[in-house]
């Protein structure tokens, strides 16, 4: 029957609710089956209701997308995951402080960037969204360029140019950011279109939040990559909110969002992302598809916001502050961990040694970027505002940057 | 200002039952400015609410309403992020009256905070106001105080054709004069702060005159009223000041009667100058007052780089470039420049 209104979706718990996830269908652990890569779409109609799963709640990897990963790279993993929260978290207080404009962390969200950078190979290119600093420190990019442009002092390598966070880091594969939502999604198809062109195996990783999977832009480039089979993997990163509104604002009360790839032919998968082994299997599965020729794959990295959406906002004004807690599939960093005890490949020991490490590094890094300078008390040259344009300054600018005496 | 602005919208709710808001974190949360705060609970879900991270959809589903005879009131979180909507406000709102032959209308109202000195960075700190009123059937308006922002607001959604509504978020918690080395101020005290209950309009296309005087003209809107207000000061200069506040329709008549009188005039906007609304400025003062001005017709405006976080100050046109701007106006033409 229809009702005589309009239908607003709303989400199960606002502040003062008691947090609830039960409406959300869990597969089980081992669960959801493994398709060969070379399955089409049709084939694989099921996947994105499924889960890919790895990590049981013991730590133990079971499954069908079990898969042997080198213990040095879990470690590596680890090691990204935790100095990434460390930092993040440092960063955070910096902003608390005064020192910068503005902070966003990926709490919670870790493991998405720690295993893809790991899984995929130096030569392929990340669009990234702005929770995917794990990608960088899988890659070891220097914590002090970090903080100088979080800063924006002198030392900042975008010039003071871009708001904290939007890094740009090419060597790293880890493409330019921007503070618009999704539009670099269809960057990533381009870029493997381009790789296919020129007869390359690169293959190009794009993300983009659940929320903003409503832009044009989402749809635009699930088009482009399934029309030209391109050489890619898109990641809709569904962490269930996208400020203040739930995932159902963007459509998810209805189907996955994995399941978006189904009208465009793509194959999607559902993955928990908070098990960093999930991720790597599923990962390593759509790269090789990817790589065989076999086309782009949707990946639905399935996860929690812990943190607030950035320095900007309050979550407790608009959802249960004991929601994140309440998220059943745990903490990314907690769970990598107890995995590599269990296989006698870490212990706590080594854990805290490491925290201790990272902790002496981060401080150090932010002592370093303080003594540039922070946000206002150091900048670069006030001349390089003038600078990249265009490839060469034309009249106005030129004219302009005399006007300021420069 | 934000609560003149919230207080136009409950208003407007209240008096008329085809009036409903939405956009991106307005509905349960109040946006992200705060300015649809406590909507929702008042009016119910349907009258306020979130919709999805997709501006384009934004605007189309709020002309296929206004088409059914709606007021759609549309928030775009940051005027920097809609350019997503850009096409349905250019090939569809702007045209749809002229293309159907009145058969169907768009009278819709997309609010937008806009403008820098918050150390938004490139994308939480752009002007587009030249780039809507380029477009034929848009009306495009920016208020400079919280009076004028809840009159104009009421107006512009009572309006029969498609507005944009550009608020300076740098105003939105108190006036702002371009020194950003003092403290924050506060709406409080200042006279266009009080804000009457109810309903009341200020209409579109008439200036307002915020300091009477007879050396120059200056051409301001938003944000840069009180910054120019601040460097008339500084400068010691019998300036006129004019705040358009709506850039389309644009009050002619007072621009022409003002440069008549003091015969030389001065644009300012945050904007980047090239192509920006100052040009058009210019071209009309220049057509219509040719022969009474005693100098070039200036500008001082954003200069032509995206805007850069690390140097908000020396991209933002402040009291310091005005007055360097009025004192080089003052200079007559044969005299040396
Ligand atoms: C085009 C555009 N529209 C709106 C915004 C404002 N905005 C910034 S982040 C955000 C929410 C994004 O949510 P989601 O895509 O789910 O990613 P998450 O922040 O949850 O990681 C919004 C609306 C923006 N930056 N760009």
């Amino acid at each position: 029957m229809r009702s005589n209104s309009l239908y607003i979706p709303q989400p199960t718990a606002r502040p003062g609710d008691n947090p609830g996830f039960d409406h959300l269908a869990i597969p089980a652990v081992g669960e959801t089956r493994r398709p060969e890569i070379f399955d089409s779409e049709s084939q694989m109609r099921d996947m994105p209701f499924g889960l890919v799963r790895v990590l049981d709640e013991e730590g133990q990897a079971v499954g069908p997308w079990q898969i042997d990963v080198d213990p040095e790279q879990l470690r590596a993993g680890l090691k990204a995951m935790v100095k990434t929260r460390l930092f993040e978290d440092r960063m955070f207080r910096s902003h608390r402080q005064g020192k910068t404009s503005f902070y966003i962390r990926s709490t919670g969200e870790e493991a998405i960037g720690a295993a893809q950078s790991l899984v995929l190979g130096k030569a392929d290119m990340c669009f990234p969204t702005y929770r995917m600093l794990a990608w960088l420190m899988a890659r070891d990019y220097p914590m002090l360029d970090l903080v100088n442009q979080i800063f924006s002092n002198r030392d900042d390598p975008l010039k003071g140019r871009q708001l904290p966070t939007l890094y740009s880091a090419r060597d790293y594969g880890f493409y330019s950011l921007s503070g618009n939502v999704g539009s670099r999604i269809g960057h990533g198809v381009g870029w493997a279109m381009a790789s296919a062109y020129r007869g390359l195996s690169d293959i190009s990783i794009g993300h983009i939040g659940e929320g903003t999977s409503a832009e044009g832009d989402f749809d635009e480039a699930l088009t482009f990559a399934s029309v030209y089979k391109a050489p890619a993997i898109l990641c809709v990163t569904n962490n269930q909110w996208a400020i203040s509104s739930f995932a159902g604002i963007a459509g998810g009360e209805h189907t996955t969002f994995a399941a978006r790839g189904t009208g465009h032919g793509l194959p999607g998968l559902r993955v928990d992302a908070n098990d960093f082994l999930a991720l790597w299997s599923a990962t390593s599965w759509a790269a090789e598809r990817a790589r065989q020729g076999y086309g782009a794959t949707l990946l639905e990295l399935f996860t929690y916001r812990v943190a607030a959406h950035s320095t900007s906002d309050d979550p407790t004004k608009y959802r249960p502050k004991e929601e994140a807690g309440a998220w059943p599939l745990g903490d990314p960093i907690a769970r990598l961990k107890q995995h590599l005890i269990r296989i006698g490949e870490w212990d706590e020991e080594r854990h805290a040694a490491m925290e201790a490490d990272f902790d002496k590094e981060v401080r150090q890094a932010v002592k370093q970027g303080e003594a540039v300078g922070t946000l206002g008390k150091s900048k670069p040259p006030v001349s390089e505002m003038f600078e990249g344009v265009f490839e060469k300054p034309d009249w106005r600018v030129l004219e302009q940057r005399r006007e300021m005496g420069l | 200002m934000v609560q003149a602005l919230n207080s136009a919208l409950d208003t407007l709710l209240t008096n008329d039952p085809d009036t409903l808001i939405y956009g991106e974190d307005v509905g349960y949360f109040g946006g992200v400015f705060r300015v649809t705060a406590g909507l929702q609970e008042k009016h119910g879900l349907a009258r306020c609410f979130d919709a999805p991270i997709s501006e384009g959809g934004i605007a189309a589903t709020a002309i296929g309403m206004a088409a059914h005879g709606l007021r759609p009131i549309i928030e775009i979180q940051f005027a920097d992020y809609i350019l997503p909507a850009f096409d349905q406000l250019v090939s569809e709102a702007a045209r749809l009256r002229y293309r159907s032959n009145d058969e169907f209308t768009a009278p819709l109202t997309v609010r937008s905070p806009y403008g820098g000195g918050i150390f938004g960075g490139q994308t939480h700190s752009q002007s587009p106001e030249a780039i809507f009123a380029h477009i034929t059937g848009l009306k495009t308006v920016i208020p400079s105080t919280p009076y004028d922002a809840k009159g104009l607001l009421i107006a512009a959604v009572e309006e029969n054709d498609p507005v944009i509504f550009l608020e300076p978020k740098r105003l939105y918690n108190g006036p702002f004069d371009g020194r950003h080395e003092e403290q924050v101020k506060s709406w409080a005290g200042h006279p266009a702060a009080e804000v009457p209950e109810g309903h009341y309009t200020v209409p579109l296309g008439k200036a307002a005159t915020v300091r009477e005087g007879g050396d120059v003209t200056i051409l301001a809107y938003g944000t840069m009223v009180h910054v120019a207000l601040a460097a008339i000061e500084e400068s010691g200069l019998d300036a006129e000041l004019l705040d358009l506040r709506s850039i389309v329709p644009l009050d002619i008549d007072a621009i022409v009667e003002s440069v008549k009188k003091t015969g030389r005039c001065l644009i300012v906007h945050e904007a980047s100058r090239f192509g920006g609304f100052g040009g058009e400025l210019s071209a009309l003062v220049q057509e219509r007052c040719f022969y009474h001005l005693e100098a070039p017709v200036a500008r001082v405006c954003g200069w032509d780089t995206p805007y850069p976080h690390a140097f908000e100050w020396d991209y933002f046109p402040g009291p310091a470039r005005i007055v360097a701007a009025l004192r080089k106006v003052m200079e007559d033409i044969d005299g040396e420049l």
